[in-house]
């Protein structure tokens, strides 16, 4: 399932065991969860690294679990149930008062994509995994608010349509290269290593967290709203 | 403090001494006081340059007089009087009837890099200066006319993300390749000399003023909107 570690000013937050990670209920609400107590714990200098064990990331939503409710319409609805369920998680890390940094080292697909993309920072593998929206491959819609994540995280029309519209499966130095991640390593624990040396960088600055925050949720104005999320006006300036 | 001469077609605003520019309301309303003569004085084939002497564009808002005000209470209060008095300013910019060039030769920090970015094109030092938005740094959340300049101006995500989110130092040559920038030059006089020869060019097209800010606001509608500006229809067409 996942598992939070604290270690320094580090949260870690990692989807265990060798499986594909797919979000059903029950990860969902675990996620929900562990998020919350890295926010109520957070103080300055906290960063957020999000990864996982084997060969996925995350494969995006249980979709066996949605086709068990026994008919099409019960599938669909436990899909559009998984969705909404997810918005909350979206809207987490959206607001979360620290920086945050999603570890690939495996496949991030679908939802399991939008995790990773909910991150200040994503570095990948570049010899192995693949971010792939797989929504127009098999004849499901895109969320409004994966929609408006998408266009205010990449700001190149040709990269969203890439992989929205063709369903792109897209390797780590493309990704790097188009500006879809940060950075991308040769190997797991290459990707794990930076990933920790950026997260304590950045821990370094001390930023204010409610004011690093507000300043994210500034970045993707109609994320924000579709995510419900309000805004307040900080001053607390260190001048 | 701040001057205007006219070179021919060129108008030249300049942020005279080598102190640090900072605005404050005199230097606001100056500021504002000349681009309204530039305005009135428009015509076919104008163009504005605005620079700086000294090691700096702009540093910014002028926070010994927030903090003047003797209270913390006071300062933020008179932080938030000078960011309500500034939005004019970039308003102006906006919906000036002639093509603007920021010339920088020195640093551009928070409001003065948001006083770079109104222009339409801006050309830098290589070798020294940096564009920076220390706000994260000092803990300032940004109005909303500065999140809407940003977005609409800088098409990549990730570089909003690295100037606005981590408070990126960003030189004349990773502006350029980034696309922050124009271009970036090597020495103070070629910046000056590139900005002089852009104008010119721009000013030899001998666009209608009217049209030609019509256009550019319809370039930025978010920030157009939010800064109160109307949209007309112009149909002067030369046909």
């Amino acid at each position: 399932m996942c598992t939070l570690e604290k270690r320094g000013n580090l949260f870690i937050l990692t989807f265990t065991g060798e499986d594909q990670h797919r979000f059903n209920p029950n990860l969902i609400g675990s996620l929900l969860s562990l998020l919350s107590q890295v926010k109520a714990e957070a103080t300055r200098g906290s960063a957020l690294i999000t990864q996982a064990q084997g060969k996925f990331f995350s494969n995006g939503f249980d979709l066996d679990w949605a086709q068990a409710a026994g008919s099409e319409q019960g599938a669909a609805e436990r899909l559009h149930h998984m969705v909404a369920l997810f918005k909350p998680v979206t809207a987490a890390l959206l607001s979360l008062p620290m920086p945050t940094v999603a570890a690939i080292t495996g496949h991030a697909a679908a939802a399991g994509f939008v995790l990773a993309l909910s991150h200040d920072y994503l570095i990948m593998r570049k010899d192995r995994g693949v971010l792939y929206m797989s929504e127009v491959d098999i004849a499901l819609t895109i969320p409004d608010y994966f929609n408006a994540l998408f266009r205010e995280k990449i700001g190149d029309a040709s990269v969203r349509r890439d992989l929205l519209l063709r369903g792109l499966k897209m390797k780590g130095d493309e990704a790097e290269k188009r500006g879809v991640v940060e950075a991308a390593y040769g190997g797991e624990s290459e990707v794990r290593e930076a990933s920790v040396r950026l997260a304590e960088n950045l821990g370094k600055r001390k930023w204010n967290g409610e004011v690093y925050a507000e300043i994210r949720k500034g970045l993707y104005p109609q994320l924000s709203a579709i995510l419900g999320l309000t805004h307040k006006a900080y001053t607390i300036a260190r001048l | 403090m701040c001057t205007l001469e006219k070179r021919g077609n060129l108008f030249i605003l300049t942020l005279t001494g080598e102190d640090r520019h900072r605005f404050n309301p005199d230097l606001i309303s100056s500021l504002l006081k000349l681009l309204s003569q530039v305005k009135a004085q428009a015509t076919c084939g104008s163009a504005l340059i605005t620079q700086a002497q000294g090691k700096f564009f702009s540093y910014g808002f002028d926070l010994d007089w927030a903090q003047a005000a003797g209270s913390e209470q006071g300062a933020v209060k008179r932080l938030q009087h000078m960011a309500d008095l500034f939005k004019p300013v970039i308003a102006t910019l906006l919906s000036l009837p002639m093509p603007t060039i920021a010339a920088i030769t020195g640093h551009a920090v928070a409001a003065g890099f948001t006083l770079a970015l109104s222009h339409d094109y801006l050309i830098m030092r290589k070798d020294r200066g940096i564009l920076w938005m220390p706000e994260v740094d000092i803990a300032l959340t940004f109005p909303d006319y500065i999140n809407a300049l940003f977005k609409e101006m800088i098409g990549d995500a990730s570089v909003r993300r690295d100037l606005l989110l981590r408070g990126l130092k960003m030189k004349g040559d990773e502006a350029e390749k980034r696309g922050v920038v124009k271009a970036a030059y090597d020495g103070e006089a070629e910046v000056r000399e590139a900005s002089v020869c852009l104008a010119e060019n721009l000013g030899k097209r001998k666009w209608h003023g009217e049209v030609y800010a019509e256009i550019r606001k319809g370039l930025y509608p978010q920030l157009s909107a939010i800064l109160g500006l109307s949209h007309k229809v112009y149909a002067i067409a030369r046909l």
